[in-house]
């Protein structure tokens, strides 16, 4: 990220000339536009709040706009890729074709800004198209933002518009395009542009996606932070995707090397013209050949390990009823998906039906079947799927295919699922298992729950409502059961798995069935715990219900798609851009769909976005910074502090962990920083446990009973309570409107999904009772707590909302009433640390990318303490902050403390001057809540200090625990110092180390992630002490 | 799927004659069976069959060889246009399948066969009495006659459909204590041991039954026919061999209750269903 600048600069104009080639597409686009509104407006029924976010975009200030643009710019892409804007469908499916197949992702037509990023690009031509086109539609796009659908659709107009603009190429990097997908795009953006930038879009975009539901009202709020300046010009560099579609074509497709997983699947979607994708996914082999699901909302190259770019185009969910797809091509697409689970063996099927669902494909792709042609046993063979009754299956299928004479493709693909779906075992993942006594054993993920088998017998099965909660532990994957009528306790049901990534991935896939299916919206992934043990993975997509909703505003004439057999002519073409134009083309021009395209997580992310403008703010300085740092050797350091006050403890020794029943019943801090929890997400499992955390002694306890040992395997675990988690979050989190909104309709979505809301009501009861019951047992004890405690800090970083507004000049200090002595240069670039971010509470790890920026020193200080007066925040911020810096390298310190939701407005923001410094300290703090804890001393109980290495990190952890008056304190402080090239990715590492921290910790708050960064080798000198 | 229909459609029921060695072979000894009221009973089950059910009667003949060769319903499972002849648990009894295999080659049902006695299904058991088909799937009783590799069997013999294994309490055969009643309504026991059954057999599938209680674990064996004209007719023990079921069939509306006497099988652990193989010999497609 750091280093390549230069080349990366030069590397965007290639791709912006490409670009340029294809101007055609715009102009398609403008004329499109003016129906697109029109449709959009129908569409939306209810009346539009919203109306007024665009005006807002044009408002503000440049600064903001420029900070925008850089977001923008790549959300921009994303969107683009992403949403096929249903009027300027032709303009998308030109703009995606090229990208893919002609070259390299982005193209730019025009080379307004020389080095300027795609995003400027973007941004210049929204304005065009804006001042064009746009005006008008903009406000239909608004009040479909009523409606969450609406929401999404409006998102994908912008996106579209946003398309369009970069068609266009206009020079201007200027105009604010207000578009919300730029905040999707800027994942993309975030990914093709320096990594502190990328840091802060992903966790946008995270936050978005969390609270997409909930912020869909606030989505003007998000296309003005949206808005902002020109990027600077990033180089990205180009990884080459071969996708292997369901026709056995291979699609490739360059993708910045950074890009998410979403970027690529967008493309792939936009390349087959297909709308309803939320049931689809790109697969990849891991390097035990063992099949994953590409997480969108993660960098591809973080997830695929090996550099082969391979990916397959999968049917990830199978609507248990295809039926109720709405457009022809999706479900070809299954059907096709289908042929090839049969032919694999994975959806076995008797003769007959397999004869059957032959024939049918037969009548699909060849048409009437011709008694005269000599060439149809030819044929035939492929529609066998492999069978191994070759001649006789033929026969059959032949036979069979005579009676659906007169039976059109769309039907005979109809009749084929109608019979497919049936099959005992048609969309059920299977994933090799061994009970609790050793016997080999299969689990079935499907749409209905977990179903486990033994050789090819169902021997049990867990429907959705029975399980109360899902999570895995090392290679142990464990589901709790509902009691039964007869049974009063709920039983724990565990499976041994051949591997920890085995286990992780059947508990993902279960989270994403569950979700999927059963929810009508995604949940909000963990929130704020610091501490919290295991993954915080959720889905993140649209659910069922969601697409189903988005998939009935589809309202473009049924796309032309080529069938298999049709194809084998063009085969050798696929690659091709002109293929895909003339895909494109062959469909009538789109007419809008907002629904579908808006889907994507990161539309709801944009609503997020525009709440907590303040990210923008904080980003762009970084980013130039760590271009500029880039080449040199980087030291990360993560400090993480964690202070835990419990009330009167009747034992004031270390072994306070008996209070922890205690302190998790209480509402987790609000304080922790959103930044944290950010970063915690977006790192991937697998790197947290290179860095190994040694807990401290006291709070191992806590952490023992996560069930986690105090080792780093912090991702080792993880829960998810399928049921739970919408009651209790209703109950929690009503307190801010948004959420209690979303809430509700969850509510009423499990009423109707529950048969009745008594049940509910027995659940909640049930889980209270179970929560108790936890208590009491602290080995069993892990999550539920976690779950009482989520909704609460989400809520808590909303309320700081107001912080966004104060958007400014990148370098914004958020300083809660103290103001960090430390600071030598008070520049808040870091979008990480915008508290805003924290609400969301993105599920995904992804991003490590906030802290890629500040590769230095980052120091968090987590304190549970008893939400008091915010007044005392500042006793942490300004020892912690002292760096080390080396001579030569100047320094910059960012301090941004947190308070509480009331203390918000107290925040005030400094503009620094940006200043280019090798070297880099970023504190964060959260507010601390206890007034009077701070000037007291306390009593020293115990310190200890344990030091642990791995690759490229050195972990220090210093706890110490002090009595102060009634309250014993325990104050964890970690450094963790991250050595390596630029090579190596720092924000992941931070971000990591950080999810580690809270996920050891989950009692515990952070109060203060100091970044160090230092280009030079020297050693940093010493995160704040509290 | 191809096989898949409602519940109920048959075409045809394989018999077999009642012979003069008729419960000379039980396990359990002396029985105490009256031949010539079996041999009455018999008639009056076919005869329901037949001229009541409207369905084609396929008889064999009683072979004196093979006291137990009338209880033909374990001796193949058959779904669709596949015949899968079973391994009973019984060496003595597995001769028996000879003759099944031979009418349902001429019915032109595709023949499966358990396997060799050695090799991969090796010890795999299985009897048609420990399977209930429910038309969407099927529940095989894991009992003493039906063993786990017998339900692997059967599992890849129809592919189409979930096979799931459910607990047989005390002893007995799972279709002695539950059978199909309708479409979409399984009778079952009120006992102890089939309340068990029942509650793995409602966690197992993905389907929702309604479930027609009876008193007796006798009651609880059934044969349901849905005749071509859409009525259902139901075989079921008479008022007094089950006293206490009979109101529970009077829930049944619209159905053709057809009350046959079934005493003299059942001291052989034997009911309505064993004796017949009902075979459905329309294309469904």
């Amino acid at each position: 990220m750091t280093t390549e600048v230069g080349s990366e600069t030069e590397v965007k104009k290639e791709p912006e000339k490409e670009k340029g080639e294809e101007p055609a597409p715009t102009a398609d686009a403008q004329p499109t536009d003016s129906p697109a509104p029109e449709q959009e407006n129908q569409e939306v029924a209810a009346p539009s709040e919203n109306t007024t976010p665009e005006a807002p975009e044009a408002t503000t200030p440049e600064k903001k706009k420029e900070e925008e643009k850089e977001k923008e710019g790549p959300v921009k892409e994303k969107g683009i890729s992403r949403f096929l804007p249903p009027w300027l469908k032709k303009q998308k499916s030109q703009t995606q074709v090229t990208p893919k197949e002609a070259t390299p992702l982005e193209t730019t037509p025009t080379d307004g800004g020389v080095a300027t990023v795609e995003g400027e690009e973007e941004k210049a031509e929204p304005e065009q198209e804006v001042g064009e086109t746009s005006p008008p539609v903009e406000p239909p796009v608004e009040n479909q933002e009523v409606n969450g659908v609406e929401v999404e659709e409006r998102e994908e107009v912008k996106s579209e518009e946003g398309e369009k603009e970069e068609s266009h190429s206009t020079g201007s990097a200027d105009t604010q395009p207000a578009k919300e997908e730029k905040e999707e795009c800027v994942e993309k953006g975030a990914e093709e542009s320096k990594p502190p930038e990328e840091g802060e879009q992903e966790k946008e975009e995270e936050a978005k996606e969390e609270k997409k539901e909930e912020d869909k009202s606030c989505k003007p709020e998000g296309h003005s932070i949206l808005k902002s300046p020109l990027k600077l010009t990033k180089k990205m560099k180009v990884a080459m995707c071969h996708v292997m579609m369901l026709d056995g074509t291979k699609f490739p497709c360059e993708v910045e090397k950074r890009a998410k997983g979403q970027i690529l699947f967008f493309k792939v979607c936009e390349h087959l013209n297909l709308l309803e994708k939320d049931y689809f996914g790109l697969s990849y082999r891991d390097n035990a050949d063992q099949k994953c699901w590409l997480d969108p909302t993660k960098e591809i190259k973080r997830q695929i390990r090996n550099n082969n770019w391979q990916f397959s185009f999968n049917v990830k969910f199978y609507p248990p009823d295809p039926s109720q797809l709405t457009e022809d091509i999706t479900r070809y697409l299954l059907c096709l998906q289908l042929r090839e689970d049969i032919s694999s063996g994975r959806l076995p099927c008797s003769f007959v039906t397999h004869a059957l669902l032959g024939s049918y494909s037969l009548q699909a792709e060849l048409g009437d079947h011709d008694s005269d042609e000599s060439r149809l046993p030819d044929y035939v063979s492929d529609f066998t799927f492999g069978s191994a009754q070759g001649k006789e299956m033929e026969e059959k299928v032949v036979e069979l295919h005579k009676s659906h004479r007169g039976m059109t493709p769309a039907q005979a693909d109809a009749q084929f699922l109608e019979n497919a779906k049936k099959l005992s075992m048609y969309g059920v993942d299977l994933h090799h298992a061994k009970d609790s006594e050793g016997v080999d054993i299969m689990l079935g993920v499907c749409s209905s729950g977990l179903l486990i088998y033994k050789d090819r017998l169902r021997i049990n099965r867990f429907a959705w409502p029975k399980i109360l909660k899902i999570s895995y532990k090392r290679n142990n994957f464990y589901i709790k059961i509902r009691p039964g009528e007869m049974e009063q306790f709920e039983s724990t049901v565990g499976f041994k798995l051949p591997s920890h990534r085995a286990a992780k991935r059947v508990w993902k896939v279960c989270v994403e069935h569950h979700t999927f299916f059963r929810l009508t919206a995604p949940e909000q992934p963990p929130k704020a715990k610091f501490l919290t043990l295991g993954s915080k993975f959720r889905y993140s997509g649209r659910t069922q219900a969601q697409s189903r909703q988005a998939s009935s505003l589809i309202d473009r004439p049924a796309p032309y798609f080529q069938r298999t057999s049709s194809k084998r002519i063009s085969r050798s073409l696929d690659g091709a851009p002109v293929i895909n134009v003339t895909d494109a083309d062959s469909g009538p021009p789109f007419s809008s769909t907002p629904g579908e395209n808006g889907h994507d997580p990161a539309l709801e992310l944009n609503s997020d976005s525009k709440k907590t403008p303040p990210r923008t703010d904080l980003t762009l300085p970084d980013l130039k910074d760590v271009s500029k740092q880039a080449e040199v050797e980087v030291e990360e350091t993560v400090v993480i502090q964690e202070v835990r006050k419990t009330p009167k403890l009747p034992c004031p020794t270390p072994e306070l962990v008996v209070t922890a029943a205690v302190e998790t019943e209480q509402p987790p801090q609000e304080v922790e920083p959103k930044v944290n929890q950010e970063a915690i997400q977006e790192v991937e499992p697998e790197v947290n446990q290179e860095v190994n955390e040694e807990a401290n002694p006291e709070v191992k306890e806590e952490t023992r009973r996560a069930s986690m040992s105090s080792e780093s395997e912090s991702e080792e675990e993880a829960e998810y309570h399928p049921q739970v988690e919408v009651n209790t979050s209703v109950n929690q989190i009503r307190e801010e409107p948004e959420e209690e909104e979303r809430e509700e309709k969850e509510d009423q979505e499990e009423l109707k999904q529950e048969e009745d809301q008594e049940e509910l009501k027995q659940e909640e009861q049930e889980e209270d009772q179970e929560e108790e019951k936890q208590e009491e047992q602290k080995e069993e004890e892990e999550k539920k707590e976690e779950h009482e405690v989520e909704p609460e800090p989400s809520e808590l970083p909303e309320p700081q909302l107001p912080i966004v507004e104060t958007d400014q000049s990148p370098a914004v200090v958020l300083a809660s009433e103290a103001v960090p002595v430390a600071e030598e240069e008070g520049n808040t670039d870091d979008p990480m640390m915008t508290p805003e971010e924290a609400p969301n509470g993105h599920v995904h790890p992804q991003d490590p990318a906030h802290s890629e920026g500040l590769p230095g020193l980052v120091a968090l200080e987590e304190e549970e303490v008893e939400p008091r007066v915010n007044g005392e925040t500042e006793r942490h911020q300004p020892q912690v902050i002292c760096c080390s810096e080396p001579p030569v390298v100047k320094t910059e310190m960012v301090t941004i403390s947190d308070t509480f939701a009331a203390q918000k407005t107290e925040i005030a923001t400094k503009e620094v001057p940006i200043v280019h410094t090798e070297t880099k300290t970023i504190t964060y703090e959260a507010a601390q809540l206890d007034g009077g804890a701070d000037g007291e001393p306390g009593v020293l109980m115990t310190a200890q200090t344990i030091t642990s290495e791995s690759l490229c990190t050195t972990t220090t952890t210093h706890i110490t625990k002090t009595l102060k008056g009634g309250l014993s304190e325990t104050r964890i402080e970690k450094r963790i110092v991250i050595t390596g090239d630029s090579d190596i990715d720092h924000d992941q590492a931070l971000a990591q180390a950080i999810k580690e921290a809270k996920e050891q910790h989950p009692d515990m708050s952070v109060t203060r992630v100091v970044v160090h960064k230092e280009t030079e080798l020297e050693e940093e000198g010493e995160g704040g002490e509290n | 799927m191809a096989g898949m229909c409602p519940y109920g459609r048959f075409t045809h029921a394989v018999v077999r004659g009642i012979p003069e060695t008729f419960g000379r072979a039980w396990e359990g000894g002396e029985s105490g069976v009256d031949l010539a009221k079996a041999q009455r009973q018999f008639g009056v089950l076919t005869g329901a069959l037949r001229q009541k059910m409207g369905l084609q009667l396929i008889v064999i003949p009683p072979d004196p060889e093979l006291p137990e060769s009338w209880r033909v319903e374990d001796l193949a499972v058959v779904q669709g246009d596949t015949a899968l002849i079973t391994r009973p648990f019984r060496q003595q009894r597995r001769s028996e399948a000879e003759a099944v295999r031979r009418v349902v080659s001429e019915l032109n049902l595709s023949v499966v066969e358990m396997g060799a006695e050695e090799g991969g299904s090796a010890g795999a058991t299985l009897e048609g009495s420990d399977v209930l088909f429910t038309g969407r799937e099927f529940f095989v009783g894991i009992s003493s006659h039906t063993n786990h590799r017998g339900a692997e069997v059967l599992a890849d013999t129809f592919k189409d459909f979930a096979v799931s294994t459910v607990p047989v309490c005390g002893g007995s055969r799972l279709k002695n204590i539950c059978s199909m009643g309708g479409p979409d309504t399984i009778i079952i026991s009120n006992s102890n041991g089939a309340k068990k059954t029942l509650h793995m057999m409602e966690q197992l599938t993905d389907h929702h039954y309604e479930v027609l209680t009876v008193p007796e674990d006798a009651a609880a064996n059934c044969v349901y026919v849905r005749g071509p004209s859409k009525q259902d007719f139901l075989l079921h023990r008479p008022p007094d061999e089950c006293p206490d079921s009979a109101p529970a069939f009077q829930k049944l509306t619209d159905y053709t209750l057809l009350p046959t006497a079934c005493s003299e099988a059942s001291k052989l652990g034997a009911s309505l269903s064993s004796f017949c193989l009902l075979i459905n010999r329309k294309p469904h497609f």
